[in-house]
């Protein structure tokens, strides 16, 4: 790009960034356009999150310069990244969750009258004026907890807004949207651009990067590989800069093979999360046959989390019936449903899957460590929970080899959930949910993960998958159920599948009947 | 420079840091009111040191500490602050006094009976707190004061029943010498160990002044067995996991709720047990009317932070607190500084504690920042 210092919102120049013996960034040089949507793209560990990091002021660079604006800008920490008109959205987001969208946007910046009083009106005001000009809606009086994830991204967007930011970076933004409100977000960003403001994606999503970027950088193992235009290039050609190697982007997958009904939900109903008359799933039915996928698609918060919650035993169901292998399991204790032979692959690995400050090994083993041979009168057997963790990271390739006594936070996320599927695929289970199996991995681990998951089926177990990513429902599910407000609006099977039909579905369009 | 941040890491480390910044502060203040730091200190540690006698009675004196300070470390590692250790330890020396004046078996039974008995009444204390936090959420921490109160009126109850008050004090009758713990007290007391204690003048030290009992062997053996459980038990990996992360620990199926009043159950029976020690180790061997909390418990506190909630730790942890207390008597006997020198220091050294819980974090903030986040 041959353009003069002004038309450049960011220039990095040679940057570097050890740790410890890894070399996270050798020389890295990334230059932006101002009003411009950037991509940067590279696999889990490659170093664009580093990158990013350094640029809003997380890490600091062992070498190399930064310039805003043509300025040279020593950034030492997050508050002069913010000064200098750089917001950031985290992809693990930075909301409190007891407070309202109001509060957190105002959170480090609020808005008080002479007294030094919280000045609510004020606030929405200008919140308001902002929500207003970029077209981004929130419900500003709900708590975080009650919002779906992609509203909590739009929340993280106008806090950036309400900061100022002329420049915003967003961390795998699109992770856990659907497709419809993947769109909202491209144009919403879009707009954003088109007044002026600077975006910066990090991701390993190829088609949104088509969708929504004008330049894309592609960093591979801390090496920045090209900068192209988005426009002329496919993405396979992308793809393959970011891997270094040719790539499948198709799931190959045979024919399924189906055997009889092991698990089956009828006419379940389950209360909202303290409510006493609203429903958040309303007469819920489904079966699932030995050798299926059935995905459920649908928008985030409709249901989803309950469904998964209600299945393994999280929360009460108030009434119908969930059956695995003909044992009813509704509102049975968690630990008799784990041995029921239901596994579930949980969505928030950090807060639900894996206990960070425990080991590979301890991890490997949480859901079974007091069941022999793990251990035996309550002592614990470290000869057999080291076998199993040694076997399972050979056999899941997890990343270092030797990893099994050191804490799983020193994981990559990916390897993270290679330990999560590992555990959950031990329990050799009759019936695996898998919820957002792949967030926030990288192609290749995605590509792991699903091959995995097909090969479960072919073993004949029933799988329920339960995903935002549009893409991966359609292309791993042999059946799909859309779930909107709490209720199954439509199923079909895969070769009846429409993709524009379920998409309308999942969005609240009720233009057909069911057909199966 | 390297090896070196990696020592300033490691806990111990600013443990030790820590506690040479509250000397240091402590030693200011001292200057600053016009007495010798140095002579005051090194008065202190005449006070531990300087005879035998002195430093049985430190370890003495540690032995109920320590206990209370596993009894709060073991309760931390679920992620639960047991403040309550003080009325469990209250309720275990009433009970061990009851029981040790209600019975009098020969010693092989009689000692496990008042000892187990005051385990057992701190444990109920902690299933309370325990039932209570899992069944309806209460926090443990207003249950543990709630408590503490109701136990510290319980035992001026019992101090001023006619069955058990003991005329013209404010205590209650001893209990009965087959349940004391004193090692070898009956020996000490024969014509024999007269005469052979008054030919060796470093042991009738040891023996004859102070109390020196069994509580202390058996707090190091609880120390070691809530390591094991913590280490190498389904309970404790249980405990640690609720501790680390309850939303995980719940999905895996372990119960939070048992999980929860079982620890507070463990807990709670070591403060119980602290509390039988001391009453069965030490004399009077008997309940005193409470015109405030003896603060063993809450000790405990300290002495669980001071060793990072690691049950082998608050062993020093609880000998250092003792010698601290015990050494500050001669402070004020020595210098006629007040001991409230000895509480000064006691504070800043906890101050400087908690604040190295930061230490890791500013150290790897300044050496190479984000060196833990390698994504």
């Amino acid at each position: 790009m041959k353009k003069s210092n002004t038309d450049l919102a960011i220039q990095m120049k040679n940057i570097c960034k050890n740790f410890g013996p890894i070399k996270a960034l050798q020389n890295v040089n990334l230059s932006i356009k101002r009003g411009s949507i950037h991509a940067l793209l590279g696999e889990n560990g490659a170093g664009k999150t580093t990158l990013m990091n350094i640029l809003y002021g997380l890490y600091s660079a062992d070498c190399g310069e930064i310039h805003i604006n043509g300025k040279k800008v020593d950034i030492k920490n997050p508050s002069i990244a913010i000064e200098n008109g750089i917001g950031m959205v985290h992809q693990h987001f930075k909301l409190v969750e007891k407070f309202t969208a109001a509060e957190n946007i105002m959170l480090g910046k609020e808005v008080t009258n002479k007294f030094g009083i919280l000045d609510i009106n004020r606030f929405r005001d200008s919140i308001s004026k902002i929500m207003n000009q970029y077209g981004i809606k929130v419900d500003l009086d709900a708590k975080i907890e009650n919002l779906s994830v992609g509203t909590q991204q739009r929340v993280e967007i106008l806090k950036a807004l309400y900061r100022g930011a002329d420049i915003l970076i967003l961390d795998e933004p699109t992770a856990v949207l659907t497709s419809q409100e993947t769109e909202e977000l491209v144009k919403t960003l879009r707009d954003l651009a088109s007044t002026g403001k600077t975006v910066l994606i990090i991701t390993h999503k190829l088609k949104e990067i088509k969708a929504s970027s004008d330049f894309c950088t592609i960093i591979r193992k801390g090496v920045c590989i090209d900068t192209v235009d988005v426009k002329g290039s496919s993405e396979i050609e992308l793809a393959e800069k970011m891997v270094g190697r040719n790539v499948n982007l198709v799931i190959e997958k045979n024919k399924a093979n189906f055997g009889k009904i092991t698990f089956s939900i009828y006419g379940l109903n389950v209360l909202k999360e303290n409510s006493k008359s609203l429903k958040a799933l309303k007469n819920v039915s489904l079966n699932i046959r030995q050798g299926e996928i059935l995905g459920i698609a649908g928008v985030d918060g409709n249901g989803q989390k309950e469904l998964v919650h209600a299945i393994t035993g999280l929360c009460k169901v108030q009434s119908g019936t969930i059956k695995i292998n003909g044992k009813e399991i509704q509102n049975k204790k968690i630990k008799d449903i784990i041995k029921s032979k239901v596994s579930v692959i949980q969505e928030d690995r950090l807060k639900n899957a894996v206990i960070l400050d425990l080991s590979v090994a301890e991890n490997s083993v949480l859901e079974k460590f007091s069941d022999p041979p793990f251990s035996q009168k309550g002592i614990l057997k470290e000869k057999e929970i080291n076998k199993f963790t040694d076997k399972i990271i050979q056999e899941y390739n997890v990343f270092p080899a030797g990893c099994g006594k050191s804490v799983i936070r020193n994981l990559s996320s990916g390897n993270q959930q290679k330990i999560v599927i590992a555990r959950e695929i031990a329990n050799n289970p009759d019936l695996l949910i898998a919820v957002q199996p792949t967030r926030g991995l990288d192609i290749g681990a995605i590509e792991y993960v699903h091959k995995i998951l097909i090969e479960q089926r072919d073993k004949g177990k029933a799988i329920l998958l339960i995903s935002q990513e549009f893409d991966e429902i359609m292309n791993l599910s042999d059946t799909i159920s859309v779930l909107y407000n709490g209720e199954i609006v439509g199923t079909f099977s895969k070769e009846n599948a429409d993709e524009n039909e379920i998409g309308l579905l999942m969005a609240g369009g009720s233009n057909s009947e069911k057909i199966h | 420079m390297k090896k070196f941040i990696k020592f300033l890491k490691r806990p111990i480390t600013s443990t030790i840091l820590a506690i040479l910044c509250g000397f240091i502060v402590s030693g200011v203040i001292l200057a600053l009111v016009g007495y010798n730091p140095v002579s005051a200190f090194v008065s202190l540690l005449n006070g531990i040191f300087s005879r035998p006698k002195y430093i049985f009675k430190v370890i003495e004196r540690s032995t109920p500490i320590i206990l209370t300070g596993i009894s709060v470390a073991f309760s931390f590692k679920a992620g639960l602050f047991n403040i309550g250790a003080e009325g469990q330890y209250i309720l275990g020396s009433i009970a061990a006094t009851i029981v040790g004046i209600s019975f009098n078996l020969h010693p092989i039974f009689q000692v496990p009976l008042v000892v187990f008995s005051g385990v057992l009444a701190g444990a109920i204390w902690g299933v309370i707190t325990g039932f209570l936090k899992a069944k309806f959420g209460i926090h443990e921490v207003i249950l543990g004061i709630m408590l503490n109160w109701i136990a510290f009126h319980i035992c001026n109850f019992i101090v001023n029943h006619n069955l058990y008050h003991k005329p013209n004090s404010s205590r209650t009758y001893s209990i009965n010498s087959s349940g004391f713990t004193m090692i070898l007290n009956t020996w000490k007391r024969s014509k024999d160990g007269i005469e052979a204690l008054r030919k060796n003048k470093l042991l009738s030290d040891i023996l004859l002044k102070t109390d020196l009992n069994i509580g202390f062997i058996v707090a190091v053996l609880v120390a070691m067995v809530v390591w094991f459980i913590l280490k190498k038990t389904t309970l404790g990996f249980a405990v640690r996991a609720v501790g680390l992360n309850p939303s995980a620990a719940k999905i895996a199926g372990i119960g939070i709720k048992r999980n929860i009043t079982s620890t507070l159950a463990i807990s709670g029976a070591i403060s119980g047990l602290a509390a039988a020690l001391a009453i069965t180790g030490t004399s009077p061997h008997a309940l005193y009317q409470l015109v405030m909390f003896e603060n063993i418990g809450f000790n405990g506190l300290s002495v669980a932070l001071i060793a990072n909630s690691s049950p082998i730790g608050c062993i020093f942890s609880g000998l250092f607190f003792s010698g601290l207390i015990y050494g500050g008597n001669s402070i004020q006997s020595d210098l006629n500084i007040p001991s409230e020198v000895i509480s000064i220091t006691i504070g800043s050294v906890l101050f400087f504690v908690a604040l190295t819980k930061c230490l890791p974090m500013l150290i790897g903030k300044f050496s190479k920042r984000g060196e833990n986040h390698v994504e």
